[in-house]
């Protein structure tokens, strides 16, 4: 006869077995380390209070990822609510008669920097990431999360609660933005 | 069939994940042949998407990790809070 193999929690052993792994799985969505730190932190406290609640069915790191899971959603819907103290939207298109179109003033300009040589200049990534840093909180987790953490759009949509739509909306103001960004920034220099 | 600007910048930026569909690539095809403007977005986001490919494996070199201090800080953190 197969028992199905209960698993056991052992909270002495949290830290020292899951706190990389989760550190880690935070850090890859959230380009923060303190913020990520305190997430793992706050899944530790968490997981503490629902000890009672493990009904032993999915592994203790399945489990606590899963706490983890919802706290980066939470950290979500919080930066994704808060009006953005003085959240300087930056529009690029057109919102009256001529709904859609460019703004003169961003439209895109020639770039001179564009070779495959300038792409091997190390320097480039850290222009790149203030640059995605200089995004509003709530673009650039999705935009890091699509990007450059290579996820799916139906593991975002799943894992943020948003719609495929939202998504998109959401990395085009992004790209529009590191666009103009990179332009100001690397490009025309 | 005609779309504005900001909505063939949009499809443009699905393109650059392979998400496109058939009939948004139309939309923006015919788009572009009449807008300069989209026409260096288009072109600029091409090597926009080359540069954070090259990022992303930089970032993958860069490993962050939590330091042993932070570690066992959090370990003395959660022996407090234990019930």
């Amino acid at each position: 006869m197969n028992q199905e193999k209960t698993h056991t929690l052992n909270p002495d052993k949290w830290v020292g077995q899951h706190a990389d792994y989760l550190f880690n799985y935070a850090t890859s969505r959230i380009n923060d380390h303190d913020l990520a730190k305190d997430l793992v932190q706050d899944t530790f406290f968490a997981a503490l209070k629902a000890m009672n609640n493990f009904q032993g069915k999915a592994s203790e790191r399945t489990w606590l990822i899963a706490i983890l899971k919802r706290k980066i959603i939470d950290y979500y819907r919080k930066i994704n609510s808060a009006k953005g103290k003085a959240e300087v939207k930056m529009n690029f298109y057109s919102d009256g008669e001529r709904e859609g179109e460019w703004i003169e003033e961003r439209v895109p300009t020639n770039w001179n920097n564009e070779t495959d040589k300038n792409l091997e200049n190390e320097e480039l990534n850290i222009v790149l990431e203030k640059c995605i840093n200089n995004l509003p909180e709530k673009y650039a987790l999705v935009f890091r999360m699509k990007t450059i953490q290579d996820f799916e759009t139906d593991e975002i949509c799943k894992e943020l609660e948003i719609t495929a739509s939202n998504l998109w909306v959401i990395i085009h103001r992004a790209r529009t933005q590191l666009r103009k960004c990179m332009e100001d920034n690397w490009f025309k220099n | 069939m005609k779309i504005s600007c900001d909505k063939a910048t949009a499809i443009c930026d699905k393109s650059q994940y392979g998400e496109v569909t058939a009939w948004e690539r139309l939309k923006l095809s015919l788009h572009l042949v009449l807008c300069k403007k989209c026409g260096l977005y288009s072109k600029q986001n091409i090597v926009l998407s080359k540069c954070l490919k090259k990022h992303k494996e930089f970032k993958k070199k860069i490993k962050c990790c939590l330091s042993e201090d932070e570690k066992m800080a959090m370990e003395v953190t959660l022996k407090d809070k234990k019930p």
